[in-house]
C-alpha cells in the first residue's frame, strides 16, 4: 500500500480546508475507498477522516422534511423509525445491501459517492476503460453489468443504493465547501466523466457532502431492486418511482433507473407519461416501455433492457399498492 | 490368514452412528491453526509479481529498485528476459519481506518490460480458436441407421463455462529450513506424496522435507502438488535464511490456483416408439486452459447406448490450467446428457423419471438407480407434483422440476496406519493422511473406537503429516476407503495381540473374546470379562503398535454409486432470475461410517452445485486477456439464502451395507447442474442451453435467442 497522510478534523470547517488541498480525499465508512487503494486502482497522497466532523450524522423528520446526515450509516437510517415509516422505501433500498458489515460501517453520503464498480476501472483500466488507441474495452469486451443508458464514453453504471429513490423524490444535497453552503438536487450531484481525468460526481475540490434533504410528505415511493442472488449482490437492475396525488391517480410522476446508466437516469419521458394519468396496468406497462425507449444497450447487456422494464413496471405497481 | 471385516449391524456402536466431528469446536471458536495461521518467529511475507497480459514475452526485467527497498529480504526472478508467459497471471517474480505490504510495495517496484502477444480467451466458438485439436472419433454400432429410423430426435448445442476452484484458505505455504531440513506448512490435499515433490526441486532427499496439515481450507481437486509458489517459497526462505508464508492473494487464487475446465457440445439423440434410447450423436469440445482438455465422458451413465458415435475437440486458451475439480468431467457430462435426455423424454411426451426408467439397462446399475428415483420421486411428491413443461400459473413466476442421474467409483486408496495400545488402555492411531475438512479424522477414531469397543474420546488420532504412515491423496473421493480399511485391519490386529494376553485372565481361547462397551468379555458371557484399561495392562510393560495397510477392495472397501438428485426451482419469466427451492439427494455410498458427515458431504455437493449451475464463471476479457470477476464479488458464489432446503437421504442397510466402504466426496455435486437445468426447462418451457443459468441466458431463451454457439 502506498503512504498516504491522514488527517482527523473535527469541525467541516477544518475538514473542506484540509480536502481542499490536492491529492486529498474525503473517508468516510471507508468499505470501499481502503480497498481501492490496497489494490492501486486510486492513489492519495491524503485521507480525510470525516468520523469525527461534528455536525455530519444524524436524521431529522420535520413535518414532511427528512434530514440525513451523510456520515448516518445504512444501518442508524434502517433503524429510524420514523424516517422508515414515512418512507418505506428506504428500507428496501437499504436491505438491498446485504450484508450487515456494510450497513453498519457504510454511510449515505458514501452510498451516494461510492466510486462505480465497473471490472475494468476495478482492474486499473480507468473509469472510460479506453484502450491506447481510444477503443472502448466496455464496448468491445464484457459489458453484462454496464450501462444500457450510455453517455458518451462513459458506460459504468451508478452503483448508489439510495441515489435513485433520492433523485425521484427530487432531494437536495448540502454540499459545504470553501465558499460556504450550497444546495443542489441530488441528481446534479453526478456527470458523466469524458475525459481521463474527471470524475463521477460534480464536487469541487474542498467540498463534500454534509447530507441530504427530501420533503417525503406528499408522495409514494417504491424502490423496486433486481438481483441474481438473495445473499449480498449488486442489483442488476433498479427502479425508484415516487407518485404525487392519491388513488389511482398519479399527479405526477417520477421514475428513476439505478445500474443502467454512468448516473442514475432519470426516466423522464416515462414519467411525464403517467403524470395526470390514472395508473392502470396498460398505462404502468407504456410508461415502463417509455423509460427504456431510448435505451442503447451494448453487446452484451441486452437483457438489463428488459429488467429495467420489469422493475419499472414493478415499482410502480408497488407505489400505487396495485396488482400489475 | 487373519479375517478383517466390519462388525454385523446389530454389534455396531460407531459405525452407522452420528457423532459431530471431532475437530468442530476448534473450527468454529477459530482455536485451530490451518496452514495460513502459521507464524513461526522470524517470519517474512512473501508475495508474487504476475503477469498482466495473456500472452507476452518478458523483454526486460529490472528488480534493482525492489532489491534496494527497505524491509526488503529476497527478490527472486521466476522467469526471466525472454520467457513467453501464456496466460495473465502467471508468475514472474517474488519478493520476501518484513511485512506482506513491504512485499507488496516491492513487487511495484520490480520493473518489467513485456513484448504483448496476441491471446485467445473465449472458446465458445471453436472455429475462431487457433490451435484446437480435434481428438478423433469413436463410435459403436450404426448411429446413422439408427437416426434414420428413429421415433423421436433432439438435436441440442449446450455448454458450461471454465470456473475456479475458489478456495477460502488459498494455495500457499509456511517454509523453514533448519540447515537441510525444509519444514513445510502447507495447505494440501496429499501430505504423504508432497515432501518428494518438494525434494526434487530443492535438490534435497526427501527424509529431509516434513509436510504438514493439521486442517486445511478447501481444495476440491486443486492442491496436490507444491505448484511453483511452493518451490519459490523454499527457495525464498532458503535464501533468507528465514521462514517465509508464501499464500496466493485472492485474484491468484481464482486465476492460476484451480480451475474446471469447460464443456460444450452439439449433441443429437434418438428413441423408439416405446421411449428406449436407440442412437447418440455428440461432437464436443471444451478448454482447461493452455493444454486444452481431454473428452468428456459421453454419453454419462447411459454408457451402453447400442448406436453412438462421439468425437472431441480439445481448445486450448491462453488461461492457466485446469485442474481437477471435484468429480473431474463428470458434472459437465452430466449436464449435457442429462439435459438431452431431457428433452427428448418432453419430445416423446414422457415424464422424465419414467423415461430414465425405461433405460436403466443401458446403465451399470439399473437396480439401483431403479430404487433411488422411487425413493427421490417420493421425497419430492414427483407423481402429484411434476406436470409437463409450459405455462401452468397466471404468474410471472413460474416453477419447476426436474431430474438427474449420476456415477462414481469411490475406491480407496493406498494407505498404511499405525496403531498403538498402550499398558494403560490408551488407543491412538497414526497415518499420514489429511482432513480436507470432510471428516477424516473423526472417521478413523470412529473406527478405532468401534474396534476396541472405545468411546470417541477415549481414541488419539494424528494425521496430516508425513512422517506418519504414508496414506494417499485425497481426491476421487479415495480417502475414507483408504484410512478405513487401514485403520480397521492395523486396530483388528492390534487387538488380537491384546487378546491373546487377556485370554489366561478370562480363562479362555483369544477367538472367544470380544471388546465392546469399554469392557473386553467372552462372547456370549458378559459376566466373565474385565474393563477394558485392565485388560490393556496385560499387555506387560510396552506398547503393542501394528500397522495396517489397505490391500485394495475386498470385504472392507469396494468401489461404484449410484445417485439421483431432484431440483425444484423457481423462475422470474420477467427478470430471468432463477431460484432453487429444493434440492433432493439420495445417494449410495456402500458402508456408512458417520451418517452426520455422510450427509454434510452431500449437503456440501449441492451447495457447490447449486454455484455452478447458477452463479460460478470464469468471466475472461476478450479485449485484456484477464479474468474480470478474479474476486469474490462478481465470482459469484451460492449464499446460505441461495440454496433452497437441501434434502438427503442416504441409501443403507442390505444390499448396500455389505459392499464395505466406498468414497462420497464427489458424486454428490454431478448431478445439480443437470438437475437444476432441467427443472429450469419444465418451469419456462424451453431448455437454457447454457449453465450457469443467469438472467440473460434466461431471458435469451425465453426469447428464443440462441444458445452458447
Amino acid at each position: 500500500m502506498r503512504p498516504f497522510g491522514y488527517a482527523a478534523p473535527a469541525t467541516v470547517e477544518q475538514a473542506v480546508g484540509l480536502l481542499a488541498a490536492e491529492g486529498s480525499e474525503a473517508l468516510a465508512g471507508g468499505t470501499d475507498l481502503l480497498s481501492l487503494l490496497k489494490d492501486d486502482v486510486e492513489r492519495v497522497d491524503r485521507l480525510v477522516a470525516l468520523r469525527g466532523v461534528a455536525g455530519l450524522s444524524g436524521i431529522e423528520l420535520d413535518g414532511g422534511m427528512l434530514r440525513i446526515g451523510a456520515m448516518t450509516t445504512l444501518q442508524e437510517l434502517r433503524d429510524h423509525d420514523g424516517a422508515i415509516a414515512a418512507l418505506p422505501a428506504l428500507a428496501v433500498a437499504i436491505d438491498g445491501v446485504a450484508s450487515p458489515q456494510l450497513r453498519e460501517m457504510g454511510t449515505v453520503g458514501g452510498d451516494l459517492l461510492q466510486r462505480p464498480r465497473c471490472w475494468y476501472y476495478r482492474r486499473g483500466f480507468g473509469l472510460l476503460a479506453l484502450t491506447e488507441d481510444g477503443r472502448s474495452m466496455v464496448a468491445e469486451g464484457d459489458n453484462r453489468y454496464h450501462a444500457i443508458f450510455p453517455i458518451g464514453q462513459a458506460r459504468f453504471v451508478n452503483p448508489s443504493s439510495l441515489a435513485p429513490l433520492l433523485v425521484a423524490l427530487g432531494a437536495e444535497a448540502v454540499v459545504h465547501g470553501p465558499a460556504g453552503e450550497r444546495r443542489l438536487p441530488v441528481e446534479a450531484l453526478y456527470q458523466a466523466p469524458q475525459t481521463a481525468g474527471e470524475r463521477e460526481n460534480t464536487l469541487a475540490p474542498g467540498e463534500l457532502l454534509a447530507g441530504v434533504e427530501a420533503n417525503v410528505d406528499a408522495s409514494r415511493s417504491a424502490v423496486y431492486e433486481i438481483r441474481q442472488r438473495r445473499s449480498l449482490d449488486w442489483p442488476l437492475m433498479a427502479a425508484a418511482v415516487t407518485l404525487t396525488g392519491s388513488g389511482s391517480r398519479a399527479e405526477r410522476a417520477r421514475i428513476v433507473l439505478g445500474h443502467a446508466a454512468p448516473t442514475p437516469h432519470v426516466a423522464a419521458a416515462a414519467g411525464d407519461l403517467l403524470s395526470g394519468q390514472e395508473l392502470t396496468p396498460e398505462t404502468v406497462a407504456a410508461a415502463a416501455d417509455a423509460a427504456v425507449e431510448d435505451a442503447r444497450p451494448l453487446s452484451g447487456n441486452r437483457y438489463k433492457v428488459q429488467l429495467a422494464r420489469t422493475a419499472v413496471r414493478r415499482a410502480l405497481g408497488q407505489a400505487a399498492g396495485m396488482e400489475i | 490368514m487373519a479375517d478383517y471385516s466390519w462388525p454385523e449391524a446389530d454389534r455396531r456402536a460407531q459405525i452407522g452412528a452420528r457423532p459431530a466431528r471431532l475437530d468442530g469446536p476448534v473450527k468454529s471458536t477459530g482455536f485451530a491453526k490451518y496452514p495460513s495461521d502459521q507464524n513461526p518467529r522470524g517470519l517474512l511475507a512473501a508475495k508474487i509479481l504476475t503477469c498482466p497480459h495473456a500472452h507476452a514475452r518478458i523483454v526486460r526485467i529490472d528488480t534493482s529498485a525492489a532489491e534496494a527497498m527497505a524491509g526488503v529480504r529476497v527478490v527472486h526472478v521466476i522467469q526471466g528476459e525472454g520467457s513467453e508467459i501464456q496466460w495473465a497471471g502467471d508468475e514472474v517474480a517474488a519478493v520476501a519481506a518484513v511485512t506482506e505490504d513491504v512485499a507488496r510495495d516491492a513487487l511495484r517496484a520490480i520493473q518489467v518490460d513485456y513484448e504483448v502477444l496476441p491471446h485467445f480467451v473465449t472458446e465458445e466458438d471453436r472455429d475462431q480458436a487457433p490451435g484446437a485439436r480435434e481428438a478423433g472419433e469413436r463410435a459403436e454400432g450404426d448411429p446413422d441407421a439408427a437416426f434414420a429410423t428413429a421415433h423421436r430426435t433432439v438435436e441440442r448445442t449446450l455448454g458450461m463455462p471454465q470456473m475456479a476452484h475458489m478456495c477460502l484458505e488459498p494455495h500457499g505455504q509456511v517454509c523453514s529450513w533448519d540447515g537441510d531440513e525444509l519444514e513445510v506448512d502447507a495447505s494440501t490435499q496429499a501430505v504423504s506424496t508432497l515432501a518428494g515433490q518438494f525434494a526434487t526441486e530443492l535438490g534435497v532427499p526427501a527424509s529431509q522435507v516434513r509436510i504438514r496439515t493439521e486442517y486445511m481450507g478447501g481444495g476440491f481437486g486443486s492442491k496436490f502438488s507444491p505448484d511453483r509458489w511452493g518451490i519459490v517459497g523454499a527457495e525464498l526462505a532458503r535464501k533468507a535464511g528465514a521462514p517465509v508464508k508464501l499464500f496466493l492473494e485472492r485474484d491468484q487464487e481464482v486465476t492460476v490456483a484451480g480451475s474446471r475446465p469447460s464443456a460444450f457440445a452439439r449433441i443429437r439423440a434418438a428413441a423408439d416408439e416405446q421411449g428406449k434410447l436407440v442412437a447418440w450423436d455428440s461432437d464436443s469440445w471444451g478448454s482447461g486452459g493452455l493444454p486444452g482438455t481431454g473428452q468428456t465422458p459421453l454419453p454419462y451413465v447411459f454408457s451402453r447406448l447400442p448406436n453412438r458415435r462421439t468425437r472431441h475437440t480439445s481448445v486450448p486458451t491462453n488461461l492457466a490450467g485446469s485442474r481437477a475439480w471435484r468429480a473431474p468431467n463428470h458434472p459437465q457430462a452430466c449436464f449435457l446428457t442429462m439435459a438431452v435426455l431431457d428433452d427428448l423424454a418432453d419430445e416423446l411426451g414422457l415424464d422424465p423419471i419414467d423415461f430414465l426408467e425405461r433405460n436403466l439397462d443401458l446403465t451399470g446399475r439399473p437396480d439401483t438407480y431403479r430404487e433411488q428415483l422411487t425413493i427421490a420421486a417420493g421425497m419430492a411428491s414427483w407423481k402429484e407434483r411434476w406436470q409437463p413443461r409450459g405455462r401452468r400459473r397466471e404468474s410471472a413466476v413460474q416453477r419447476g422440476l426436474g431430474v438427474s442421474v449420476h456415477t462414481w467409483g469411490g475406491r480407496g486408496h493406498s494407505s498404511n496406519c499405525d496403531v498403538t495400545v498402550h499398558p494403560d488402555g490408551a488407543v491412538e492411531a497414526r497415518i499420514g493422511s489429511q482432513d480436507i475438512g470432510t471428516g477424516t479424522r473423526t472417521i478413523v477414531a470412529q473406527v478405532l473406537a468401534e474396534t476396541f469397543g472405545l468411546e470417541l474420546h477415549q481414541v488419539r488420532v494424528s494425521l496430516g503429516d508425513n512422517v506418519y504412515p504414508q496414506s494417499g491423496p485425497s481426491g476421487g473421493s479415495s480417502t475414507v476407503g483408504g484410512v478405513t480399511a487401514s485403520t480397521r485391519r492395523a486396530a483388528q490386529d492390534a487387538l488380537r495381540e491384546v487378546l491373546v494376553h487377556v485370554a489366561p485372565r478370562l480363562e479362555a481361547e483369544p477367538e472367544q473374546l470380544v471388546a465392546e462397551g469399554g469392557r473386553v468379555f467372552v462372547d456370549g458371557d458378559s459376566s466373565r470379562g474385565i474393563p477394558w484399561p485392565e485388560a490393556a495392562a496385560q499387555i506387560g510393560g510396552a506398547p503393542i503398535s501394528v500397522q495396517g495397510r489397505n490391500p485394495g477392495p475386498g470385504r472392507l472397501i469396494s468401489s461404484g454409486v449410484g445417485g439421483v438428485q431432484i431440483a425444484e426451482v423457481e423462475v422470474d419469466t420477467e427478470t430471468g432470475v432463477v431460484h432453487v427451492e429444493r434440492m433432493i439427494a439420495v445417494q449410495d455410498c456402500g458402508l456408512i461410517i458417520n451418517r452426520r458427515l455422510a450427509e454434510s458431504q452431500v449437503y456440501g455437493g449441492l451447495i457447490m452445485g447449486v454455484g455452478y449451475a447458477l452463479y460460478e464463471e470464469w468471466i475472461p476479457d476478450p479485449v485484456s486477456g484477464r479474468l474480470l470477476n478474479a474476486d469474490m464479488e462478481f465470482y459469484k458464489l451460492a449464499g446460505l439464502v441461495d440454496v433452497g432446503s437441501l434434502e438427503v437421504h442416504m441409501m443403507t442397510g442390505p444390499g448396500y451395507d455389505e459392499r464395505g466402504v466406498i468414497g462420497l466426496g464427489e458424486p454428490p455435486v454431478i448431478s445439480p447442474g443437470a438437475a437444476i437445468s432441467n427443472a429450469v426447462a419444465n418451469a419456462i418451457g424451453v431448455r437454457v442451453p447454457y449453465l450457469p443459468l443467469t438472467p440473460d441466458r434466461v431471458l435469451d431463451a425465453l426469447a428464443g435467442r440462441g444458445g452458447p454457439a
